[in-house]
């Protein structure tokens, strides 16, 4: 089976979900495109959506369309093209709805799970429950009798864990994608002890054909993105648990939440993205970390603090912050939550004061949104860390720790095999994560 | 016919903001002012400096493609929006794609000579940015010939201009006219920059000539143009009287503030053909020709000149279809700065379609009202020198690919 023809069957579970949604998406488009190719005319192409909740079902149906219309303009080039023998077709207009209509019809919304017993390729992004997803994938290996191959979404269950439980005999590979999917250009590709190598080589193809980025990470649970993220937050969680006495609780998340974006130069505070992700959600995937690396401590107690109060950040349905350790006005944090008060503090209440306690800002401190896509932007750091390395205000200091530790963790992910290369893990946080620079660097010594 | 048979003249000129990219207060997301504003603006504008609208005996209103853009045809019946006292005014709607504000100033005129009116109210207004660029595009199609919308590029008119442009560097050389067209969007930027009303107001590029020196991309966009070639999307309406001899005394305007129409040349190609030599505008050259000729004075008394500059080598092809330069040669004449503001011929003083703005079925009579200005001294910071000698103004309006043609000579008085 080639390339196309494994594409004209594929199911995507959990399609309704914040991951399946994106995926579903992609995988839409991906046929779509490839049943206008002249050599596949007349073959059907197909893809099962398929959720448990029939109510999101009609919601992703509409997200589909929405985000469809979307990529049929900015591809009109290649529709007008592809159309030009379509004599009815005249305008651009005619033709981005022919292309959605055209999309939508290979969309087949189910809550049956016995959909997915037809497909070639199925794509599973059902929630982050290994017994659930085990018994799902073997059901419908059991019953699909086409030896489909898994693609896997999950964030932390391994792979082959998958593989064994779920009989699958390495038809399966980790296709790690990022959050949204339609958006972020990272995959993480995990492969069992025994994938098949010619998924491996499909997953390629098909990277390439969803403009996608693969860093191939081993099947340690956390691979290398949340490897890093979930020390990360540990780093932070102990800088607050070692500042809070001297400064306070809601000053210190300000303060590690101020260096870790501000002066590390990344897009976002560890807080702030500690609540964009989900509190429960890094709980959850330090949890399963935490069982799979006993050697290792991976806890931390101030986020379960937070969701024994029901605080859970996360998204609201139509992608707006839901409250967390920060509190949001219009995507704008606004205020701290205190652990001890039970309540947010305005964030004018303590800003000036934490402000000056972590001292005179390096005069080269620059934006990650105006390096990041800087032609100089080696430049623009080398001058920004030399400066701040030679200071030592609190801010200072806090930043050369915070930079230091996220290097030796990027370092640990390569010594303990979970990362291919120093190269690879730099790629996942430049690509996953946004970061205008990788871990590993000659920044922080 | 050779001469006017009366006085024609023109006065009142009003232009509102040309909106869209570029200017400020533009955001896509925000409501904006619709067509009823836009014609309202340019209308109480024109009201304004005569003080009656009773005053007014008829009006021309000219417009594209409302019906798609906006929803709304029937046009005529906007007039008395404007003013209470418009009402039961006989109005005429005109439609010449972008070619439409030449054709109403010369519906106007020709109200004038039937001497059924003595004050004519001439309207232009387009309202552009209710829909994205890959639908606007299928709209200002509606310009060509329908049947050939099938086969033409995503934007259709860039496209023509786009293939016109390639001819002409195989003709005559790619680098130097591409040279040209930068230089023709430095001169268009520069003007701008001169004139509060212009889209390319706000502009503040150091150097717009080597930004519009980057090589075109067909795979973003067009083999032979690139977006710094081509006029944009706008919001916009113009305005302006055109008045008898008795009309300008009605109304009470001087001399000083008016200007005298000496010359019009219509012409009409058929839209079904393409162009004979796609390195020439032959429509342009006969409709300014026979304008010339009918004020009496040729292209060199000429100070002043509003082109139809949709897109850059449309303005470098019309310098050659006006005479100012032979075949081949326009590109030269740009590059030798005889364009540009302190130049010998100062064309497009507030910035042309590229700089002031496109909005389509207004761009016709914002050439005369920018003319008007620059002849009565009106034009503020934009201003330029009138030589005592050549006291003449000409406008060329085109709509579609060189099928649609108004050229106008004005006097100063
Ligand atoms: N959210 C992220 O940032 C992120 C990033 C990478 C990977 N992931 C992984 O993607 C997967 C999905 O996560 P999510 O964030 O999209 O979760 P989600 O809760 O938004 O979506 C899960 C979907 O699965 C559906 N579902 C539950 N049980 C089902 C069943 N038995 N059959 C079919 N559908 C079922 C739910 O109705 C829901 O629509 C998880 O494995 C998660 O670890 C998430």
């Amino acid at each position: 089976m080639n390339y196309n023809e494994r594409m004209q069957k594929v199911a995507v579970l959990g399609a309704a979900g914040k991951m399946g949604s994106g995926i579903l998406l992609l995988n839409a488009i991906e046929l779509a495109d490839l049943s206008l190719l002249p050599e596949n005319k007349g073959k059907t192409f197909v893809v099962y959506a398929i959720d448990v909740s029939e109510e999101a079902l009609s919601g992703l149906i509409r997200y589909v369309r929405a985000q469809v219309l979307k990529a049929a303009e900015k591809k009109i080039m290649w529709l007008r093209e592809v159309y030009k023998d379509r004599a009815d077709l005249i305008e651009n207009g005619q033709m981005i709805d022919e292309y959605i209509n055209h999309v939508m019809s290979l969309i087949r919304p189910s809550t049956l799970i016995e959909s997915a017993f037809n497909a070639n390729c199925i794509f599973e992004a059902i929630k982050e429950d290994p017994d659930l997803k085990v018994s799902i994938l073997k059901k419908i290996n059991e019953n699909n009798p086409n030896q489909p191959w898994f693609f896997t979404n999950t964030s932390s269950i391994p792979i082959q864990f998958l593989n064994e439980k779920a009989d699958l005999n390495g038809r399966i590979i980790g296709y790690h994608f990022y959050n949204p999917p339609a958006v972020q250009k990272l995959v993480e590709l995990i492969e069992a002890k025994n994938t098949l190598p010619e998924i491996r080589t499909f997953s390629f193809e098909l990277a390439k054909k969803l403009n996608k980025i693969i860093v191939e990470s081993n099947d340690v649970v956390g691979f290398i993105g949340n490897g890093h993220f979930m020390r990360d937050i540990i780093h932070a969680a102990s800088e607050v648990e070692r500042l809070k006495s001297q400064y306070g609780f809601v000053e210190a998340i300000y303060m590690i939440n101020k260096v870790s974006q501000e002066y590390l130069v990344r897009p976002m505070g560890i807080f702030q993205l500690i609540d964009y992700v989900g509190i429960d959600v890094c709980s959850y995937i330090m949890s399963v970390m935490n069982h799979y690396l006993p050697q290792e401590n991976i806890v931390c107690p101030l986020l379960n603090e937070m969701l024994a109060l029901g605080i859970k950040g996360g998204q609201y349905a139509d992608g707006s912050q839901k409250d967390g350790f920060l509190k949001y006005e219009k995507g704008k944090i606004t205020a701290i939550y205190n652990l001890d008060s039970k309540e947010y503090v305005a964030l004018e209440q303590i800003q000036a004061k934490v402000d000056a306690l972590l001292g005179e800002k390096p005069t080269a401190i620059v934006a990650w949104k105006s390096v990041v896509g800087a032609k100089n932007k080696e430049e623009i750091l080398q001058q920004f860390f030399a400066e701040l390395n030679k200071m030592n205000t609190l801010g200072a200091e806090l930043a050369k720790a915070y930079g230091s530790q996220s290097k030796a963790i990027g370092k640990y992910l390569v010594s303990s095999g979970v990362a291919k290369s120093e190269d690879d893990v730099n790629k996942v946080l430049m690509t996953g994560f946004f970061h205008a620079y990788g871990p590993i660097n000659n920044y922080f010594n | 016919m050779k001469n006017l048979r009366k006085k024609v003249y023109i006065t009142a000129g009003y232009n509102t903001i040309s909106m869209g990219t570029g200017r400020k207060e533009f955001n896509p997301k925000k409501p904006r002012p619709g067509l009823e504003e836009y014609i309202v603006e340019a209308g109480k504008g024109v009201i304004q400096q005569i003080g009656d609208a009773s005053l007014i005996d008829e009006a021309v209103i000219s417009n594209f493609q409302a019906s798609r853009y906006n929803n709304q045809a029937n046009l005529a019946a906007f007039i008395p929006y404007i003013d209470e006292k418009l009402r039961y005014k006989p109005v005429t709607r005109v439609e010449g794609a972008c070619g439409s504000g030449g054709m109403a100033i010369a519906t106007a005129v020709r109200s004038i000579l039937a001497e059924t009116a003595d004050v004519v109210l001439v309207l232009g207004v387009e309202v552009q940015n209710t829909v994205k660029a890959v639908y606007g595009a299928d709209i200002l199609a509606g310009a060509g010939w329908y049947k050939d919308r099938k086969n033409g590029h995503v934007h259709f008119f860039p496209g023509q201009f786009s293939n016109r442009a390639g001819k002409y560097f195989e003709k005559y050389g790619r680098e130097i006219t591409r040279k040209a067209m930068a230089r023709w969007y430095k001169n268009a930027i520069e003007n701008a920059r001169l004139c509060p009303t212009a889209q390319e107001y706000h502009n503040t590029m150091p150097d717009p000539e080597a930004v519009a020196m980057v090589e075109p991309n067909p795979k973003v966009f067009l083999e032979n143009i690139t977006v710094y070639d081509c006029s944009k999307v706008s919001d916009g309406a113009s305005a302006l009287l055109v008045c008898s001899e008795e009309g300008l005394k009605k109304i009470q305007k001087s001399y000083q503030e008016s200007v005298e129409i000496i010359g019009i040349g219509q012409a009409m190609e058929d839209i079904t053909k393409p162009p004979i030599d796609p390195t020439q505008l032959d429509t342009t050259k006969v409709a300014v020709s026979r304008a010339l000729q009918m004020a009496g004075v040729s292209i060199n008394d000429i100070a002043t000149v509003e082109c139809h500059d949709c897109f850059s080598i449309a303005g470098i092809m019309a310098i050659e279809a006006m005479g100012l330069a032979p075949y081949g040669k326009g590109a030269e004449f740009v590059l030798e700065g005889n364009t540009a503001r302190n130049g010998r011929i100062p064309f497009n003083t507030t910035g042309g379609l590229i700089g002031w703005g496109h909005p389509v079925g207004a761009t016709g009579v914002h050439q005369a009202v920018t003319i008007w200005e620059q002849l009565t001294g009106k034009a503020g910071d934009a201003q330029i020198n009138i030589p005592f000698d050549r006291p003449y103004g000409l406008s060329v309006n085109m709509g579609g690919d060189d099928k649609t043609l108004t050229s106008i000579v004005y006097k100063k008085l």
